[in-house]
C-alpha cells in the first residue's frame, strides 16, 4: 500500500501497467485482439480510437471488471487475474457513463464512496467537502446529481474516483460531449493527478485531447493497436497536417497542382470546389516555399490553411499503412 | 459555476486557467492529501449500502407506495367488496384474509430488490462498486437489509389497519411476531430470485413483466383469498402444492394460534431451498457480469 517508490527500483518496477496479448471475445467477435501495453508510472497514456475500437473493453479488463480471454497483465507488479484484490486497492475507474448514483446529491455520493473505502463518518464528510471545493462543485453539493450539467457530472464522477487518490486512474472518454470549458477543467484535474504521481490511462476519440494530455498514445482500431508512440512521433509518421489552398482562378488549378506536387513531394487532392486543392504534408517548412512558388508563377492564392491532421486522417493513413505491412503494429520512430 | 452561460463556456484554455488559481491550489491539495483509512469490513460496507438505499427512499418516496398505499387499498377493497360474498360477513373474512393479503403484498414488493439492482447494473455505478476493494456481496446484503425494513413497514401498516378494522389474532402478540418472522425469512429468500433475475434481465420492464407473470398466478391460485375446500379438486391440488399457500398457512396459523410445527417447517424449508439455489446463483452472476 506504500505508494512512494524506493529509489533503487529496477526498470520493470517502473511500469504501472504491463500487458501482453490481451484478448477479449464477445461470441465470435474479437473486441480486443491481442493488445500489448507498457505504461510507465506517473505518466498519462492515451488510448485513441473511434467508436467500437475496443477501448472500453480494454479498460474494463485492466480494471478487473471483465475476464480476460487470453493474455496477461500486471498492474503495479500485481497479476491482474491472481491478485485481483491487490489490484483493486490501487486503481480507480471512471467509466464512460456516469458511475455515481444520480438520485443522490454530490455530497452524499462522495461520502458514500469514502465510507465504503473505510473512512470514518467525520473523515468521509471532510473529504467529500474538500473534493467538492477543489472541483468547483461546492454550490452543487446538496443538489441531486441528475440535475447536474454534463461537465459537473463528469467532475463529480472523477471526484468519486479519487476519494482515496489512486495509484492508477482509468478514465474512459472523460471529455466526450463536454463543452470546451468543462473539458479544460477535466484536463486540469488529470494534470494535477499526474503531478502528484498518479498514472492515468485515458481513452479518447479526440486527437487533440491525446495530444494535450498524453505522454504516449496508442492508436487502436478493431481491437488492435495500429500505432504507438509519443504524439510527436505519431504526427511525424503521418505528416504534420493537411494543407488547404484556394485559388482566385480555377483555370490555374492543374498548374498549381503540379507546382505543389513538386515542392511538397506528395500527391495533391483536387476538391469538389473547383478552386480548392489539398495535400497531406510531412514537413511544414516546405509549405512556405511551395506557396512562394505559386506566387512566383503568378497564381493568386486567396486563402490557405495548414491544419493538424484530423483523427480521420490519422486513421486513414495508419490503417492504409497497416494493410501494407500485413497487420503488424507500426513502431513509429521520430 | 453551476450554470455557465454560453459565453463563459467558450473561455479559452488560458483564460480559464488564470481565472482558476484558487481552484488549482485546492485541487493540488485535495489530491496530495492522504487520508488515513483502513479497509472497511463487510458489515460496515453492507451498512453503507443500506444507508444509500435509505437515502434513495428519501428522494424517491414513490418507492414506498407499494409498501404502504397499495396494501391498504387491497385490504379495504377485498374486505368490503368480497367479505360478505365469500365468508358471510366482512369481519369473519378479515380474520381469514389479513394474513393472506399480508403475504401477497410482501411477496410482491420483494421484486423491488431486483429492480434496484437491475437499475444499478445498467448504469455505470455497478462498475464502480465492482472495482472497489470491498467485500463483494455487501452491495446485495445492504439492499436486502433495507428491504427488510421495507417489508416490516408494510406488514406493520397492514396489521395496524387490520386491528382498527376488527382483526383479532387469536395467537396474540407472540403469534403475530412469529408470523412476522416467518414472513421476513420467506421474503428474504424470495429476494434472491429477483436479484438473480435482476442480473439477467436486460431492462426493468422485462423484469417487471416476468415477475408479474409469476407472482400473479402464484398469489391468486393459492389460499390467500379463499379456503381451498370450496375449489374443484384438481385446483385444490394445485393450490396445496403452491409454496405461497404453504407460507400463508404458516402465517395464518401463527396469527390465529393453530400453527403446527409442520406448517412452520414448510415455510423454513421452502425459504432454505430458494436461498440455497438463488443466493449462489446471484453471486456467480455478479462475479461473472459481462
Ligand atoms: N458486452 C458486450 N457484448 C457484445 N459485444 C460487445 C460488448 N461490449 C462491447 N462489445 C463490442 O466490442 C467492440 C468494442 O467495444 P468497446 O470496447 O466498447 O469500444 P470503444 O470503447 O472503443 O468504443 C464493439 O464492436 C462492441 O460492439
Ligand atoms: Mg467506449
Amino acid at each position: 500500500m506504500n505508494r512512494t517508490n524506493t529509489k533503487n527500483d529496477v526498470d520493470r518496477d517502473d511500469l504501472a501497467i504491463e500487458a501482453s496479448g490481451l484478448v477479449k471475445k464477445f461470441g465470435e467477435k474479437r473486441a480486443v485482439d491481442g493488445i500489448d501495453l507498457k505504461v510507465r508510472r506517473g505518466t498519462v497514456y492515451g488510448f485513441l480510437g473511434p467508436n467500437g475500437a475496443g477501448k472500453t473493453t480494454t479498460i474494463r479488463m485492466l480494471a478487473t471488471l471483465l475476464k480476460i480471454d487470453s493474455g496477461s497483465a500486471k498492474i503495479l507488479g500485481h497479476d491482474l487475474v491472481q491478485e485481483t484484490e491487490a489490484v483493486r486497492s490501487r486503481i480507480s475507474l471512471t467509466g464512460q457513463f456516469a458511475s455515481v448514483d444520480e438520485d443522490l446529491t454530490g455530497l452524499e455520493n462522495l461520502i458514500f464512496i469514502a465510507r465504503l473505502l473505510g473512512c470514518s463518518r467525520r473523515q468521509a464528510k471532510e473529504r467529500a467537502n474538500d473534493l467538492l471545493n477543489a472541483f468547483g462543485l461546492e454550490e452543487a453539493a446538496k443538489t441531486q446529481v441528475k440535475k447536474y450539467s454534463g461537465g459537473m457530472k463528469r467532475r463529480i464522477d472523477i471526484a468519486a474516483s479519487i476519494v482515496i487518490t489512486p495509484d492508477i486512474l482509468f478514465l474512459d472518454e472523460p471529455t466526450t460531449g463536454l463543452d470546451p470549458r468543462s473539458r479544460n477543467q477535466v484536463w486540469d484535474i488529470v494534470r494535477a493527478l499526474v503531478k502528484h504521481g498518479t498514472t492515468v490511462l485515458l481513452t479518447t476519440q479526440y486527437l487533440d485531447e491525446a495530444d494535450q494530455l498524453a505522454d504516449r498514445i496508442a492508436v487502436i482500431d478493431k481491437g488492435k493497436i495500429i500505432a504507438e508512440g509519443t504524439s510527436g512521433q505519431l504526427k511525424a509518421s503521418i505528416g504534420s497536417g493537411r494543407l488547404h489552398v484556394r485559388l482566385l482562378n480555377p483555370d490555374l488549378r492543374p498548374q498549381a497542382q503540379q507546382i505543389l506536387a513538386d515542392e511538397l513531394n506528395t500527391s495533391i487532392q483536387l476538391l469538389s470546389d473547383p478552386t480548392a486543392l489539398s495535400a497531406l504534408v510531412s514537413n511544414a517548412d516546405r509549405v512556405a516555399y511551395a506557396l512562394g512558388e505559386l506566387a512566383r508563377s503568378n497564381i493568386t492564392v486567396t486563402d490557405f490553411s495548414l491544419g493538424q491532421p484530423s483523427l480521420d486522417e490519422v486513421f486513414l493513413t495508419l490503417t492504409e499503412r497497416q494493410t501494407d505491412s500485413e497487420g503488424k503494429t507500426q513502431e513509429v520512430q521520430s | 459555476m453551476t450554470n455557465p452561460s454560453l459565453q463563459e463556456q467558450i473561455h479559452t484554455d488560458t483564460e480559464n486557467r488564470s481565472n482558476n488559481h484558487s481552484t488549482d491550489d485546492s485541487l493540488d491539495q485535495v489530491i496530495t492529501n492522504y487520508i488515513p483509512h483502513s479497509r472497511a469490513n463487510g458489515i460496515k460496507t453492507s451498512l453503507t449500502f443500506a444507508w444509500r438505499a435509505l437515502l434513495k427512499i428519501k428522494y424517491v418516496p414513490e418507492q414506498l407506495m407499494d409498501a404502504t398505499i397499495f396494501p391498504i387499498m387491497f385490504l379495504l377493497m377485498f374486505t368490503y367488496l368480497f367479505g360478505g360474498a365469500i365468508a358471510g360477513s366482512t369481519s369473519d373474512y378479515l380474520q381469514f384474509l389479513l394474513p393472506g393479503i399480508l403475504v401477497q403484498t410482501i411477496v410482491t414488493i420483494t421484486m423491488y430488490t431486483g429492480i434496484e439492482l437491475n437499475n444499478d447494473i445498467r448504469k455505470g455505478i455497478f462498475d464502480r462498486f465492482r472495482s472497489l476493494p470491498i467485500w463483494r456481496p455487501s452491495v446485495l446484503v445492504g439492499a436486502l437489509l433495507v428491504d427488510t425494513v421495507r417489508y416490516s413497514l408494510a406488514a406493520s401498516i397492514m396489521i395496524g389497519l387490520g386491528l382498527v378494522l376488527g382483526f383479532r389474532p387469536d395467537g396474540g402478540f407472540l403469534g403475530v411476531l412469529i408470523a412476522m418472522a416467518l414472513l421476513l425469512i420467506f421474503a428474504f429468500s424470495l429476494s434472491w430470485i429477483w436479484t438473480t433475475l435482476g442480473m439477467i434481465m436486460r431492462t426493468e420492464k422485462a423484469l417487471m413483466g416476468v415477475s408479474m407473470m409469476v407472482m400473479f398466478p402464484l398469489t391468486f391460485v393459492s389460499n390467500v383469498f379463499v379456503d381451498p375446500e370450496t375449489l374443484p379438486p384438481w385446483l385444490q391440488t394445485v393450490v396445496e402444492v403452491n409454496p405461497i399457500s404453504l407460507v400463508v398457512t404458516g402465517i395464518r396459523g401463527s396469527m390465529h394460534g393453530f400453527v403446527t410445527l409442520e406448517d412452520i417447517s414448510w415455510v423454513l424449508l421452502w425459504s432454505a431451498i430458494i436461498i440455497v439455489i438463488f443466493a449462489p446463483l446471484t453471486m456467480y452472476l455478479y462475479q461473472k457480469k459481462k
